[in-house]
C-alpha cells in the first residue's frame, strides 16, 4: 500500500514534466497545471499534518533503491512534526507563491517553462523533508540546488543572471563537498544512513568522530542557507524572478541548512563543539549581514541581506540547543519574508522594473494594498512587540541566549536586531512613505498589481500577525509550537526572557525605527547620497565587507591562473600528446581486425572451425 | 514390437510458447484474406498474442511445472526470460509497422516468422533436454535467415540472410555433435539427468569436448570472439527491426539456454568452462569495442557494440554463483531495452525517402532538426555506454560487482576499461547529432506512432531500471535459484 504521503512530492512531480513535455502546447494556460498541482500538493500535506498531529509519526518505503552487497538504501519518508511543519511551509507557501506568479510572469515568454521549473522545486523539496535517509537527503538537497541554478538563470539572455546562477551552483558546490564527505565518513562511522538507525547510534560515536562528520555536514549548511564565509552566493540569486527568491531563497530552500542540522541534532549534540561552532557561524552571520543591509539601495538586495541575517538567527538558535525556537522562527521568517519579497515583487511590477530604492518613494496612495501588507511584513521583520509573529520567534532566541547565559551572543544578537529594525523601516520609508522622486513618465504608469497578486499578499499579512499569537505565545513551559514538536525536540527548561528581555527588545526595536524616521524622514532627504559611498566605513559596508572581492583575489583568479597554466601546458602538451598516441593505435589495431573481416564466408567459416579447435584443445589442456 | 507409451502431456508448461506459436498460425491464416493492401491487423494480432502471452507468463509466475517428461520447464527462470522475450518481440512488431511500410515490403509472413522465431526463442528457456534446446535454436534460427533476407531487392539484405543461414547451419553442427559426444558421455540428454550422472565424476575428455562444440555453436549464437564475425554483415544487411530482434531476442534466447547448461548441467566440469570464458569474455569486449571504433556505419558498429556487450555478459556467468547470474538476467534485461531502443530510432529515420540513415554522418546535426528525437538516441546511447541513471550504468554495476565479489578483479578491470574505451564510439554519435553541420543528404525523422510508442516503452524501460533497479534485481536473483538447485 503507497502512502498518500508520496502524493506530496507526487503532484508538483507530475505538474514539472506535464509542463516540460507540454510546454508549447500549454502555453499561456501552464499556471493550471502548476497551480493546481500545488493545490493538491497542500491539501495532501495538510492530511499528512492531520496524522501527525493526532501523534501519528511514521516512516514508509516506496521501494528499495540501491541494494549493493551491505549497503542497501530505500526511497523512505520519515514523518514526524518537524517534517510535517516543514511540508505545511514549504506547500503552503509555495502554493501563494505559484498563485502569485501567475500574474507576475504574465508576460513572460517562458511562461510554462517557469512553471515546470518551480514545481520540479517543490517536488525535490519536499523530497528533501520527507527523505528518511541522509542519502535521500543529498540527492535531493542537489535537487534543490539545481533548480536554484535554473531559475536563478532563468532570464538566460542576461549575462548578469546566467553569472549569478554559476556563482551560486559553484559556491554550493563548495559546501557540498563538506555535505558529502560527512555522509560517507557517517556511513563508515555508524555503518547506515538511515535516521531512524543513525539517530539511535549516535550516542555510540567518538566525540571526535561526531564533531568532524557534524563539521562536514555545517559545511553543507553553510553553503545552502547562505552562512558566512558561504553568504556570497545570496544577494546575487536576486537576478532571478522575484517570486523565486520568495519562495527558494527566503521562506523554503535556504532554510533547508537550518532543518537539517536541527534534524540532525544528535550528531551534533554528540559533538558539542560542533554546535558551538554553529551558534558562532550563526551570530556571526546575523550581525554581519544586518550590518551590510543598511547600506543596500537595491530593494531586493536589503531583503536578500537580511534574508542571510535572519538565517543567521535560526543557526544561533539551534546552535544553542533552542531547536523549537530555531524552528519557529523559520515558519515565520518563511511568511514575513515571503511577504516582504513578494510586495518587492508587487512594487517592481507596478513600477515597471524599477529595484532602486532612490527613484521610489510617494508609492503609498499609489499601492494601498501592497503598502498595507508590506507594513505588516515589516513589522515582523523587525520583530515588533506583540503585533507580530516575527517579534515572538526572535524573542525565542533572545530568550534561549539569555537562559544560556551566553551574553556576548545575546548582546550580539541584541544588536542585529536594533539593525533590522533600522533597515526594515528604513526601506520601507524610502520607498513608500516619502515624496515621490520617480520621473513623472514612470509616476503616471504605476498602478497596484492585479488580484491574483495581492491576494497572497493579504493571507500572507494575516498569516503574519496572527502565527505569532496563536502558536508563539508562550504559556507555562513552552510555546504550543514547542510543545507540537515536542516528540522530535525535547522541551529541557522553560526560556523566560521576563520582562527585562521585553523591555529591552522594545527599546532595540524603537531604537531602530526613531534612526530611520530621523535619517531619511524627519531630516530632509537627499535622496543621491543614500547609500553613496562616501567615507570608508559606507564603502566597506556597501561592498559587503568586501567579501568578494577578497574571494576574487585569493581564489578565482589564481585558480583561472592555474587553470589556464594546466591547459596549456599539461594538458595540450603532455596529456593530450599521450592520448593522441594512444588513439592512433587504437585505430591502428581496428583497422588491422577490419581488415581480418573479408566479407568472405570461407574466411568466417575458417575463422570459426580455427577457434573450435583452439577451445576444445585449450579445455582438453587443462 | 516395442510399445511406445506417449508422454503425460501437460499443456500449460507451455502455455506462453503455444499462444505465440497459435498467434503466428493465425497470422498465416489470416493473410489469406483481405483486407490486403494493409498489414496493421496482423501486426497488432502478433501484438495481441505477444500481450497475451505475457499476461500468461506472469499470471503463471511463480512455482514450478514440468511437462513432457522433464523436456520443458516453467519456473521463475522460464518467465523472467518469456517476459525480456515478449518485450523485446513485441516492440519489435511495433517498430516493424511503418518500417515495412515505407520500403515496401510490408507482409503477413513477416509477423509470422516473428512470431515463430519468438516462440522458438522461449522454447528455447524453458528447455531442460538438449534435443529441445536445439530443436528450438533451430526453429527460432530458421524464421530469423529468412526474415535477414526479408528485402529481396536488396543485394546485401539477401547477402546477410545467406551468410547468417551459411555460417549457422555450420555452428548448429558444432552445437549438435557436442549434444552427441555429452549424451556419449552422460547416457542421457535431460540438463539435470546429465548433472546427476555427472555428480562426483571427474569430466572425461568425451565429455570436455563435448562441453567445448557446444560452447562453439552457443558462442556463435550470441557471437561471442572468435565466432562473431557473421555479425557485422548481417547487422548492417538485414532490416533494421530484423537486426533489432537478433540483437536481442535471439541472444537472451541462447543466454536462457547456455546458463541453464553450464550452470545446471555441466556444474561437474565448472573449473573449466569458467577458465575458458574468462579468456573469450576478455577477448569479446576489447575485440567488440576496439573495432567499433573504426566503424562509420551506425548499423556495423552497433554490431561490434553488441558483440561487445556479450563480452560483459559473459563476464557474469564467469562470477558464477548467483550473483553472476542474476546480473547476467539484469543486463539482458536492460540491454535489451536499450539497443531495441537504438535500433529503433534508426528505424525511423530516413535519409533521402526510403533510403535507410545508417551512416554515422547521417545524423549530423539531428540535434537541430529533431531535437526530441535526438535527445532520446542521446539516452539510449548514454546508457549503452553505461551512465547513470541509466539501465545500462546498473547492470554493469552488477556484473563487474559479481566479479569483484567472485575474485575476478582482472576481469573486471579489463570490463571497465572497455567502457571507458566504448565511451568513445557512442559519444562520436552524439557529437555528430549536436555539434556537427549536417553535409548533403541527412537523417530525417519519418513519423511513426507505432514507432514512437516502441521507443516511449523502451525509453521507459532504461530510466525505470536506472533510477529504481531493486526489485528488478530481487526478480532476476530469484530467477536464477532453480539453475543453482
Amino acid at each position: 500500500m503507497v502512502s498518500t504521503v508520496w502524493l506530496i512530492p507526487a503532484f508538483p512531480l507530475a505538474g514539472a514534466l506535464l509542463n516540460m513535455v507540454f510546454g508549447r502546447v500549454v502555453g499561456r494556460r501552464a499556471h493550471w497545471i502548476g497551480v493546481s498541482a500545488l493545490a493538491g500538493s497542500f491539501a495532501a500535506a495538510c492530511a499528512v499534518f492531520a496524522r501527525v498531529a493526532s501523534g501519528d509519526h511514521f516512516t514508509t518505503t516506496l521501494f528499495t533503491w540501491i541494494a549493493a552487497g551491505d549497503f542497501e538504501t530505500s526511497v523512505t519518508a520519515y514523518v514526524d512534526p518537524l517534517a510535517g511543519v516543514m511540508l505545511l511551509v514549504v506547500t503552503g507557501v509555495g502554493f501563494l507563491i505559484h498563485l502569485y506568479s501567475v500574474g507576475y510572469m504574465h508576460d513572460d515568454p517562458g511562461y510554462a517553462r517557469y512553471f515546470a521549473y518551480l514545481n520540479l522545486f517543490v517536488f525535490s523539496m519536499t523530497m528533501l523533508v520527507l527523505a528518511g535517509n541522509y542519502l535521500l537527503l543529498y540527492v535531493f538537497w542537489e535537487a534543490v540546488g539545481l533548480c536554484s541554478y535554473l531559475l536563478i538563470g532563468f532570464w538566460y539572455t542576461r549575462k548578469s543572471a546566467a553569472d549569478a546562477g554559476k556563482k551560486a551552483f559553484i559556491v554550493n558546490r563548495v559546501g557540498d563537498v563538506g555535505f558529502g564527505l560527512g555522509v560517507m565518513w557517517l556511513w563508515t562511522a555508524v555503518g547506515t544512513l538511515d535516521y531512524t538507525e543513525v539517530f539511535a547510534r549516535a550516542g555510540t560515536l567518538a566525540p571526535a568522530t561526531a564533531t568532524g562528520i557534524a563539521l562536514l555536514l555545517f559545511m553543507g549548511a553553510c553553503g545552502k542557507s547562505a552562512q558566512l564565509p558561504l553568504h556570497t552566493w545570496l544577494p546575487d540569486a536576486m537576478e532571478g524572478p522575484t517570486p523565486v527568491s520568495a519562495l527558494i531563497h527566503a521562506a523554503t530552500m535556504v532554510t533547508a541548512g537550518v532543518y537539517m542540522v536541527a534534524r540532525s541534532r544528535s550528531i551534533f549534540e554528540r559533538s558539542g563543539t560542533a554546535l558551538e561552532v554553529v551558534a558562532w557561524v550563526g551570530v556571526a552571520t546575523a550581525v554581519f549581514a544586518a550590518t551590510v543591509a543598511v547600506m543596500q539601495t537595491d530593494i531586493k538586495r536589503v531583503l536578500a541581506y537580511s534574508t542571510v541575517s535572519q538565517l543567521g538567527y535560526m543557526f544561533a538558535a539551534v546552535g544553542l540547543g533552542a531547536y523549537a525556537a530555531g524552528l519557529f522562527h523559520l515558519v515565520t521568517h518563511a511568511f514575513f519574508k515571503a511577504l516582504l519579497f513578494l510586495g518587492a515583487g508587487s512594487v517592481i511590477h507596478g513600477m515597471h522594473g524599477e529595484q532602486d530604492l532612490r527613484k521610489m518613494g510617494g508609492l503609498a496612495p499609489r499601492m494601498m494594498t501592497t503598502t498595507i501588507t508590506m507594513t505588516i511584513g515589516g513589522i515582523g521583520l523587525a520583530g515588533v512587540p506583540w503585533v507580530s509573529a516575527g517579534f515572538f520567534s526572535k524573542e525565542e532566541i533572545l530568550a534561549a541566549a539569555m537562559d544560556g547565559r551566553h551574553w556576548p551572543i545575546f548582546l550580539l544578537l541584541l544588536f542585529g536586531a536594533f539593525l533590522t529594525s533600522f533597515y526594515t523601516f528604513r526601506l520601507l520609508i524610502l520607498a513608500f512613505f516619502t515624496g515621490p522622486r520617480m520621473t513623472k513618465e514612470v509616476a503616471r504608469h504605476v498602478h497596484e498589481s492585479p488580484a491574483v497578486m495581492t491576494m497572497p499578499l493579504l493571507v500572507l499579512a494575516v498569516l503574519t500577525v496572527v502565527t505569532g499569537w496563536v502558536v508563539g505565545i508562550p504559556s507555562g513551559d513552552a510555546t504550543r509550537f514547542a510543545r507540537f514538536l515536542e516528540p522530535v525536540f525535547p522541551i529541557h527548561d522553560a526560556h523566560h526572557g521576563g520582562v527585562v528581555l521585553l523591555i529591552l527588545s522594545f527599546v532595540v526595536v524603537a531604537a531602530g525605527f526613531a534612526l530611520a524616521v530621523y535619517l531619511y524622514k524627519v531630516s530632509p532627504l537627499d535622496a543621491p547620497s543614500v547609500g553613496a559611498p562616501r567615507t570608508p566605513v559606507r564603502a566597506f559596508l556597501l561592498n559587503a565587507w568586501y567579501f568578494d572581492r577578497l574571494y576574487d583575489a585569493v581564489i578565482v583568479r589564481p585558480l583561472f591562473r592555474l587553470s589556464d597554466l594546466a591547459a596549456r601546458r599539461v594538458d595540450l602538451g603532455a596529456i593530450d600528446g599521450l592520448v593522441d598516441a594512444i588513439g592512433r593505435a587504437v585505430v591502428i589495431w581496428a583497422s588491422g581486425f577490419r581488415r581480418l573481416q573479408s566479407g568472405y564466408i570461407v574466411n568466417y567459416a575458417l575463422t570459426m572451425l580455427v577457434g573450435a579447435v583452439a577451445v576444445v584443445g585449450f579445455l582438453l589442456s587443462r | 514390437m516395442i510399445e511406445i507409451t506417449a508422454p503425460p502431456v501437460l499443456l500449460s508448461t507451455v502455455a506462453p510458447v503455444l499462444i505465440v506459436m497459435g498467434t503466428a498460425g493465425l497470422v498465416l491464416l489470416l493473410d489469406l484474406v483481405p483486407p490486403r493492401h494493409s498489414k496493421d491487423h496482423l501486426a497488432s494480432l502478433a501484438l495481441a498474442g505477444l500481450v497475451a502471452a505475457l499476461i500468461v507468463t506472469v499470471w503463471q509466475w511463480g512455482g514450478e511445472r514440468r511437462g513432457f517428461r522433464d523436456m520443458v520447464v516453467l519456473d521463475g527462470y522460464v518467465s523472467f526470460f518469456n517476459v525480456v522475450i515478449c518485450y523485446a518481440v513485441a516492440l519489435v512488431v511495433l517498430l516493424s509497422m511503418d518500417y515495412l511500410k515505407r520500403s515496401g515490403t510490408e507482409s503477413g509472413e513477416y509477423y509470422a516468422l516473428v512470431l515463430f522465431a519468438a516462440s522458438g526463442m522461449m522454447l528455447m528457456a524453458s528447455a531442460t533436454d538438449l534435443i529441445v534446446v536445439f530443436l528450438a535454436l533451430e526453429l527460432m534460427s530458421l524464421s530469423l535467415y529468412v526474415l535477414a533476407g526479408l528485402f529481396k531487392q536488396s543485394l546485401a539484405s539477401s547477402e546477410a540472410s545467406m551468410k547468417y543461414f551459411l555460417l549457422g547451419v555450420f555452428a548448429s553442427s558444432f552445437l549438435l555433435y557436442g549434444v552427441a559426444l555429452v549424451y556419449g558421455a552422460t547416457g542421457t540428454t535431460q540438463i539435470e539427468r546429465v548433472a546427476a550422472a555427472l555428480a562426483g565424476k571427474t569430466p572425461s575428455a568425451m565429455l570436455v569436448i563435448g562441453l567445448g562444440l557446444m560452447l562453439v555453436g552457443f558462442g556463435f549464437k550470441i557471437s561471442s570472439v572468435p565466432f562473431h564475425m557473421w555479425a557485422p554483415d548481417v547487422y548492417q544487411g538485414a532490416p533494421t527491426s530484423v537486426t533489432a530482434l537478433i540483437a536481442t531476442g535471439s541472444k537472451a534466447a541462447a543466454f536462457a539456454a547456455l546458463l541453464r547448461v553450464l550452470m545446471s548441467g555441466l556444474r561437474v566440469a565448472t573449473p573449466q568452462w569458467t577458465e575458458l570464458l574468462w579468456i573469450l569474455a576478455a577477448l569479446t569486449m576489447t575485440v567488440g569495442n576496439v573495432v567499433a571504433i573504426a566503424q562509420s556505419n551506425l548499423k556495423r558498429m552497433l554490431a561490434y557494440s553488441s558483440v561487445a556487450h556479450v563480452g560483459y555478459m559473459m563476464v557474469g556467468i564467469v562470477a558464477g554463483g548467483a550473483g553472476g547470474a542474476g546480473a547476467v538476467l539484469f543486463y539482458l534485461l536492460a540491454y535489451t531495452f536499450t539497443t531495441i531502443g537504438t535500433f529503433g530510432v534508426i528505424t525511423l529515420c530516413e535519409r533521402t525517402t526510403n533510403v535507410e540513415a545508417d551512416e554515422v554522418s547521417d545524423y549530423a546535426g539531428l540535434g537541430r532538426r529533431h531535437p526530441l528525437l535526438a535527445f532520446v538516441l542521446t539516452l539510449f546511447l548514454l546508457s549503452l555506454v553505461g551512465i547513470p541513471p541509466l539501465a545500462g550504468f546498473v547492470g554493469k554495476f552488477y556484473l563487474f560487482g559479481a566479479a569483484i565479489r567472485g575474485g575476478y578483479v582482472w576481469l573486471a578491470v579489463i570490463g571497465v576499461l572497455n567502457s571507458a574505451i566504448a565511451a568513445y564510439y557512442y559519444l562520436r554519435v552524439i557529437v555528430y547529432m549536436y555539434m556537427r553541420e549536417p553535409e548533403g543528404d541527412v537523417a530525417t525523422w519519418a513519423p511513426s506512432f507505432a514507432g514512437g510508442l516502441a521507443l516511449t516503452i523502451a525509453l521507459v524501460g532504461i530510466v525505470l531500471l536506472g533510477v529504481m533497479p531493486a526489485p528488478f534485481a530481487d526478480l532476476a536473483l530469484a530467477a536464477v535459484a532453480p539453475l543453482l538447485r
